[in-house]
């Protein structure tokens, strides 16, 4: 028996090494093909961190890039705005809407982001009328798009304490709503909202979609306008891009692995928005 | 004092208002708009003809062509996916290795869009890095029979990339479900690797197989960024398609059509997920 179970170890190991080897190729290649792209004129990567530089030659992809900064940072705040005080509020009391506001959060996740532009499409007509054309009115957009990642996240920080009794005893000694949100239940779930803005970052930075069809300007689009001209800064880009959006994640895994909550892994990934 | 409570439960409610009023407009409202859009002639009267647009030969082609390119994606990205799950269900689970592996998983299952399509035009595009190098030292030609990096074969194996990542991470706390007593039992019955393969984890682990190939397909189905920014001739699938209606609003009606093209979209992942979520049951049921 012992016999039989080293052998299975064995071929095991075999087996893993052997998958892992030429999977990791076919996963590690398109890195090291953008690398060796985007070297191949010596003078793209300076370029593109001498920034006065890069917004005379490449104006569109610096407008892009501030765009798609503000609206990741506006979208992560108003997100946090939007779904922090109401999740709480329902549970503390309005339990019985909570199914409901679940329900609405996992709503864009059996919409694809296509069919959601033919919908905005008219509202952005009302938006545009009141607010004008920019780019960063995507903000709206964007906050539905990132509500299905935030909302797990953020429920999953909120189950694993007792909103109810931190509330009561705040409110007992004499707190406001404001205090009981801001310096009760917030420091408490801190790392919740922490993954739920780093998520929202990360896809919002990937968003092409939406922005594309509404004609309006962010990074992705940007990106995709320059590799019509300039390949290898719209590949230098895209890898920088892809950097940045990496370690944002994986900066949340490491969080999500510290506290070990099988709840707040998303068994859905976020994928249906970015590509 | 008897209508405290309830006055209560309406000034509650209020402090929900933000919340609903919002997703009410950006969220609500358009999916109505499609909803209600598929059905509404270009008068504004109820018509059934957007609907029987669908039924045109380009609409069911991009619909076809859709569906096979989501069903190839789906199938290689759960078959290829779920090797990579069981390498890692066979490590020590507290080990680096697999650590490592699911963190990069994580990440690589939402690599997509316009950057994938890219990375591989930086890999295997017409001056790519493993074209070039294939051209110099074995002097083969990738593209012999033609480019279709920027047909569907291209888009399958591009679609992969994220595929098998999403694979692994949906499907390996099935595979972590399954208790090596079960392979003791079956080998002290006298059972083979085969036949424990066959009559035991086979069995026992389709549910979940089927239930995350579901979930892959309804993924890529629902991509378009990757597509749009690949293919620059023609719109061969469903999101493409609706893209052409949106953009060329001079066509009479095309809006409408876009409108249901959108819906049947909505109609065939709400399916696939519904088909998710059951299978999804049964196996927290099973290997929970």
């Amino acid at each position: 028996m012992a016999g039989v179970i080293a052998r299975r170890v064995r071929k095991q190991r075999a087996f893993r090494w052997t998958v892992l080897l030429v999977l990791g190729v076919f996963f590690v290649l398109p890195f090291v093909a953008m690398v060796e792209f985007s070297t191949r004129d010596a003078e793209t990567w300076p370029l593109l961190f001498d920034w006065p530089q890069l917004s005379e030659r490449y104006p569109a992809l610096a407008e892009g890039i501030t765009n798609s900064l503000l609206q990741a940072a506006l979208t992560a705040v108003l997100m946090l705005v939007l779904l922090v005080p109401t999740a709480v509020w329902v549970r503390l009391r309005l339990p019985q809407l909570r199914r409901l506001v679940e329900f609405i959060c996992l709503l864009p996740l059996t919409i694809p982001a296509i069919v959601l532009v033919v919908g905005l499409a008219p509202v952005y007509a009302w938006v545009t009328y009141f607010l004008g054309g920019s780019s960063l009115t995507l903000v709206f957009a964007y906050t539905v798009l990132v509500l299905p990642y935030a909302y797990r996240a953020i429920d999953a920080g909120l189950s694993a304490i007792d909103v109810k009794t931190l509330a009561e005893a705040a409110r007992s000694l004499g707190a406001g709503w404001g205090t009981v949100m801001w310096r009760v239940v917030l420091p408490n779930i801190r790392s919740a909202v922490l993954s739920a803005a780093f998520l929202t970052v990360a896809l919002v930075l990937g968003e092409f979609t939406i922005a594309s069809l509404l004609n309006r300007t962010n990074l992705q689009v940007a990106i995709n306008f320059l590799g019509k001209s300039s390949a290898t800064m719209s590949v230098a880009v895209s890898l920088t891009a892809l950097l940045l959006a990496f370690v944002l994640l994986l900066l949340l895994s490491l969080l999500g692995g510290r506290r070990r909550s099988s709840a707040a892994v998303a068994p859905v990934s976020p994928k249906e928005t970015t590509t | 004092m008897a209508r405290r409570p309830r006055l209560r439960g309406v000034t509650s409610l209020l402090g929900t208002v933000p919340f609903f009023a919002y997703v009410a407009i950006f969220l609500i409202v358009p999916t109505l708009v499609v909803v209600i859009g598929a059905f509404a002639g270009n008068d504004g009267g109820v018509t059934l003809a957007n609907l029987r647009a669908l039924g045109t030969e380009v609409v069911l082609d991009a619909f076809g062509r859709s569906i096979a390119l989501s069903a190839i994606s789906a199938l290689v990205g759960a078959v290829l996916g779920a090797l990579l799950a069981y390498a890692l269900a066979t490590a020590n689970p507290e080990g680096v290795l697999r650590r490592t592996v699911t963190a990069a998983a994580g990440v690589l299952a939402q690599f997509g869009g316009v950057t994938l399509a890219f990375a591989f035009l930086a890999t295997i595009g017409l001056s790519g890095f493993v074209t070039v190098w294939l051209q110099d030292t074995f002097d083969i030609n990738l593209f012999e029979n033609g480019v279709w990096l920027f047909e569907l074969p291209g888009l399958a194996l591009v679609y992969t990339y994220f595929q098998i990542p999403l694979m692994v991470i949906v499907f390996l706390p099935a595979l972590d479900g399954i208790r090596p007593q079960w392979r003791e039992a079956t080998e002290s019955l006298g059972g083979t690797t085969w036949q424990y393969w066959t009559r035991v984890a086979g069995p026992l682990l389709a549910p979940a197989f089927l239930g995350s190939a579901l979930l892959l397909f309804a993924n890529s189905f629902s991509a378009y960024a990757t597509a749009a920014a690949l293919v620059s001739q023609g719109s061969p699938l469903v999101p493409l398609q609706i893209r052409g209606a949106l953009t060329s609003e001079v066509l009479l009606g095309q809006q409408n059509v876009g409108k249901a093209m959108a819906l049947g979209m909505v109609v065939v992942v709400a399916v696939v997920m519904a088909l998710y979520s059951l299978l999804q049951k049964r196996t927290s049921k099973w290997l929970g």
